[in-house]
């Protein structure tokens, strides 16, 4: 065998619950772990001659999505019905979109190390309704809880563009981010609120022949961590399996493999695919929806500036740093807050320190956003230009957000309150200085000759005007002078 | 047994409830006393509701009393077929798998009658699950024509329709999927209306095919139709397949009943009316004449994909039938079996048990046509033939106001006599299913008897959204015919 070289392929098959404030076809609430069957009416029951209906904020919620994820949106598209029988699907049928999803061909960018961005090209968002969940407690039997049944769930398909599970990694974080800005979406993995299937395979190429391992559909993720961990385990595993086997793609090898995240490892569950006749037909109790222009366009006017965009241009705009940019960014409050100081007139690295600094801690520990400090967008910019013209220092910035978010009081009040404001009057300071150069001559003396003594000199004198100023006096300011003074 | 008080229509009652000559408790008690002495032979009725029925009726006589307001259909005992949910007693669709099923709901129609005061007494018997045309495939029980208990009373809402005819109520609710309320009404010599899809909400009807189940009336009489109508008829938003009413306008279907619809253009199919047996053929063109002699205009028309109409409904009511009969697994509701093996078993063993034959073979035909591979062949096909049809009556209303043919090609046949030969079950539709196919009203009314003094239906058809002036056409029929009086002789009067 000559030199071996291989390419990681994956795409992904995306679940994502809406946050809506109701069930898909019913008026249920959803579920927030209450006690098991209790958000549960005739209809997410599946009862006998019960009809859904159509929950119009969750459509709206799945159109901006695809709207945020640069795809065609139908304007005509209808709802079908997907059978299979399993205990978690009360109707034996899910309600679902076949040929006709309400969007289709798009593209997410993700961000790559360094800088860099990727397209991921996006075959098609449909809008379906969740099935309840399967409970094997102990015992001989098992529980059904439908609490869960009927929760609006988005379905994003990708196209196979992602090549490694950073990048599959990268991909998730975005599409948490964007939803998360969108607000349509809590996108908390541990919740299942998000569900990544990566299928992966590799293109092995040796002796010049391109081979393409099996399909692996990897199940049973719920962190981006365990995400990208079990792509890169796949990839290990395939390409070894491939050295001993030789087994190639062929129609009906795919196979379905479990996250087993205590060993760190996949396990096989289904060898074969099994041929599924889901039996799509349209659903006759549900009316098409036409999406009429006004109503795309009042959907469109919700869109905000999405994550990664607004991250690029802080760091083309403002020249912040990519970790600091994602900081900013990563919450869509904290970055809106950030835009607001800025137009408010501070300076955007001085505000991006003492948020990225002081602001996130501060938030951290009172387990809220940035923007939820109680802090005001003017606030912050007062407290960015004060820093930025030298009336407190830096250090003395972050003791006034601090108090900020505190008592609510305006930068400049703090810092008068607790004497952190600095002399900057070049008047005072001058005759401040020159009280001290006439009190110490042998200093003056000292610095002038240029001799050894002269750093230590100036050191000590500008040492004693600070001194004078107990300490409020701007260094730089006295430092000219001194300059100025002693030639 | 005062057949004088049965013998009244929904409407008359109600006004002598309203007006204090008669009471709720009065009606109520005559018809449970009919009941106990007649539906042991008619088996109409697969559960009744006595006590409940004769609280309602107390609570509407005190109603009268205190001079209150009521309802439209105050008082007025009705039954309903046993397809449609109420949150008391079991709603069992005449199904084994069903049969100790207790909706924890109340249909939207049901919802209707009770706020319109009327006095639910009962849920009637049915083909199971709606399927079939003689009300023999009920898992339950079985139902005879009161006219012949020899014969059937037609289907699937035969224990609506007997119940009607024997006087076991004063009107009742059925659901017409292919003809399933106006073959039986004229099988048992009453009148049954099949609304337009959208007019009636099937919230709570259970589903057989869903594009095409339409809940209406049967009454005695046309007037009876129009009241229950009134109540009945509507916007639900809990249907989205309900038509809103801004689109639709309602009508007050009682208010202009007794105007002839004038001039009025009939349409008819001579080559249609010669396929039915000979004596309601003859009912048939004996009723159009009639019509003529009120001024009405007879105009030739054609229906060309007629003949195709059949296999286009066995194929879109048997595909939407095997997805909406899924939820009945056993893990949920309804019957279960004992001892399964795995959750596999819970699936195959509950509905091999509990579904009939019939049932099975629907769900089949359209587990079948929905496979990948055969949808375009079947379904797809069906749906465009189904668009034919529709464009044909499109093309007819052009030339006529309403068509006129027979209901069923025969009189009620012999209890049996169909039930080995499931397609010459399914032929015997021929007239009816068109109307579900186009989603246009249809009507049957009494027109005549045939040899052996059974009854026979006149079939008239109208443009979607137009039952008032469907139900005006039938009133004029009606007010010059007393075919509709007639009784069926197992009542007797002692």
């Amino acid at each position: 065998m000559g030199e071996l070289q291989y390419r990681v392929i994956v795409g992904l098959e995306i679940h994502v619950q809406l946050c809506t404030e109701t069930k898909m076809f019913c008026g249920c609430g959803l579920s927030f772990g209450e006690e098991a069957n209790s958000r549960v009416c005739p209809v997410c029951l599946g009862m006998p001659g019960v009809l859904p209906v159509m929950n119009r904020q969750a459509f709206e919620y799945a159109v901006l999505v695809g709207l945020a994820l640069n795809c065609e949106i139908a304007r005509f598209t209808k709802w079908d019905r997907k059978s299979y029988y399993y205990p978690d699907l009360p109707k034996n049928y899910q309600i679902s979109q076949y040929d006709l999803p309400f969007s289709s061909k798009g593209y997410i960018e993700i961000p790559l190390e360094p800088g860099g961005v990727k397209k991921i090209r996006i075959i098609r968002v449909h809008l379906e309704e969740d099935a309840g969940k399967n409970l094997h407690a102990a015992g001989n039997f098992s529980q059904v809880d439908l609490n869960r049944a009927g929760t609006p769930l988005l379905e994003i398909v990708t196209e196979p563009d992602m090549n490694s599970g950073a990048e599959v990694r990268a991909l998730a974080m975005e599409l948490q981010r964007v939803v998360r800005y969108l607000g349509v979406s809590q996108a908390d993995m541990q919740k299942g609120h998000m569900r990544f299937e990566p299928n992966v395979n590799l293109i092995v190429t040796s002796s010049g022949t391109e081979h393409k391992t099996p399909i692996a559909e990897i199940k049973n993720l719920n962190s981006f961590r365990a995400l990208e961990r079990s792509v890169d385990y796949e990839v290990e595993r395939q390409l070894d399996a491939f050295l001993h086997t030789g087994e190639v793609m062929e129609m009906g090898n795919k196979s379905t493999r479990g996250w087993a995240d205590e060993r760190q490892v996949t396990v096989l569950q289904r060898e074969k695919e099994e041929a599924h006749d889901y039996r799509y037909f349209p659903d006759p109790d549900l009316l098409p929806v036409e999406l009429s222009d006004e109503w795309l366009e009042e959907i469109r006017s919700r869109l905000c500036e999405l994550p990664l965009k607004k991250q690029m241009r802080y760091v083309d705009d403002y020249q912040l740093s990519e970790y600091d940019a994602g900081v900013l960014t990563g919450e869509r409050s904290s970055a809106e807050f950030f835009d607001a100081a800025v137009a408010a007139g501070g300076e955007p690295k001085r505000l991006c320190n003492l948020l990225t600094q002081v602001g996130l801690r501060l938030a951290n520990e009172a387990g809220c956003g940035i923007a939820e400090l109680g802090l005001t967008a003017e606030n912050a910019a007062e407290l960015a230009k004060m820093i930025e013209s030298g009336a407190v220092n830096a250090s003395a910035g972050n003791t006034i957000l601090e108090q900020m978010a505190k008592s609510g009081e305006g930068p400049q009040a703090i810092a008068e309150r607790l004497n952190l404001l600095q002399k900057s009057d070049v008047g005072e300071l001058e005759a401040l200085v020159d009280e001290v150069l006439a009190a110490n001559a042998q200093a003056v003396e000292d610095v002038t000759s240029g001799g050894k003594k002269s750093k230590k000199a100036r050191g000590f004198l500008l040492g004693q005007v600070m001194q004078k100023t107990r300490g409020q006096a701007n260094p730089k300011v006295v430092s000219e002078i001194l300059d100025r003074r002693l030639g | 047994m005062d057949i004088e008080l049965l013998e009244t229509g929904c409407k008359e009652l109600r006004d002598r409830i309203a007006a204090g000559k008669v009471t709720s408790a009065a009606a109520t008690e005559a018809i449970f006393g009919a009941i106990e002495k007649y539906d042991r032979v008619v088996g109409a009725y697969i559960s009744t509701f006595k006590e409940q029925a004769m609280a309602k009726a107390a609570e509407v006589d005190e109603k009268i009393a205190c001079g209150g307001r009521v309802g439209a259909l105050a008082g007025v005992p009705i039954a309903i077929k046993d397809n449609m949910c109420t949150g008391f007693g079991a709603t069992t669709c005449a199904s084994k798998i069903l049969e100790n099923f207790h909706s924890p709901y109340n249909a939207t129609v049901v919802e209707k009658l009770l706020g319109a005061d009327a006095v639910i007494i009962g849920k009637a018997n049915m083909d199971e699950f709606a399927m079939g045309s003689s009300t023999e495939n009920s898992g339950l029980q079985r139902t005879v024509n009161p006219w012949d208990p020899q014969r059937v009373p037609g289907g699937s809402s035969g224990g609506s329709a007997a119940a009607v005819s024997a006087r076991l109520c004063f009107g009742a609710l059925g659901s017409d999927t292919g003809g399933s309320i106006r073959q039986p009404a004229s099988f048992c010599g009453v009148v049954g209306l099949k609304p337009t899809y959208g007019r009636v909400s099937r919230y709570g009807l259970v589903a057989y095919g869903s594009s095409l189940d339409q809940i209406g009336p049967l009454a005695r009489s046309v007037t009876d139709c129009a009241l229950m109508m009134d109540v009945i008829a509507g916007h639900d938003p809990a249907d989205s397949t309900s038509v809103d009413e801004a689109s639709a306008p309602l009508c007050d279907y009682l208010a202009q009943l007794d105007e002839p619809v004038e001039p009025l253009k009939i349409g008819v199919v001579s080559e249609l009316n010669a396929g039915a047996a000979e004596a309601v053929s003859k009912a048939v063109v004996d009723a159009i004449e009639l019509y003529a002699k009120l001024g009405a205009e007879i105009v030739e028309i054609e229906m060309p994909h007629f003949d195709y109409a059949i296999a286009s409904y066995y194929t879109i009511a048997t595909a939407e039938a095997s997805s909406n009969l899924a939820r009945y697994d056993g893990v949920h509701y309804g019957h279960r079996t004992e001892r399964p093996k795995d959750y596999v078993e819970v699936y195959s063993k509950s509905r091999a048990e509990g579904f009939g034959a019939e049932v099975k073979r629907r769900i089949m035909l359209g587990t079948y046509a929905l496979s990948s591979g055969y949808y375009d062949a079947y379904y797809l096909k069906a749906l465009k033939v189904r668009n034919l049809i529709r464009g044909d009556f499109a093309k007819a209303f052009d030339q006529c106001d309403c068509v006129m043919m027979p209901v069923s090609p025969t009189t009620a046949f012999r209890l049996g006599e169909k039930t080995a030969d499931p397609l010459q079950m399914y032929l015997s539709d021929i007239y009816t299913i068109a109307a579900n196919l186009a989603g246009i009203p249809g009507i049957s009314i009494p027109c005549g008897f045939d040899e052996r003094g059974l009854p026979i239906g006149l079939q008239i058809l109208s443009p979607a959204f137009s039952e008032e002036r469907l139900l005006r056409i039938a009133r004029m029929y009606e007010a010059k015919t007393d075919w509709h009086q007639k009784r069926p002789g197992i009542i007797k009067n002692d």
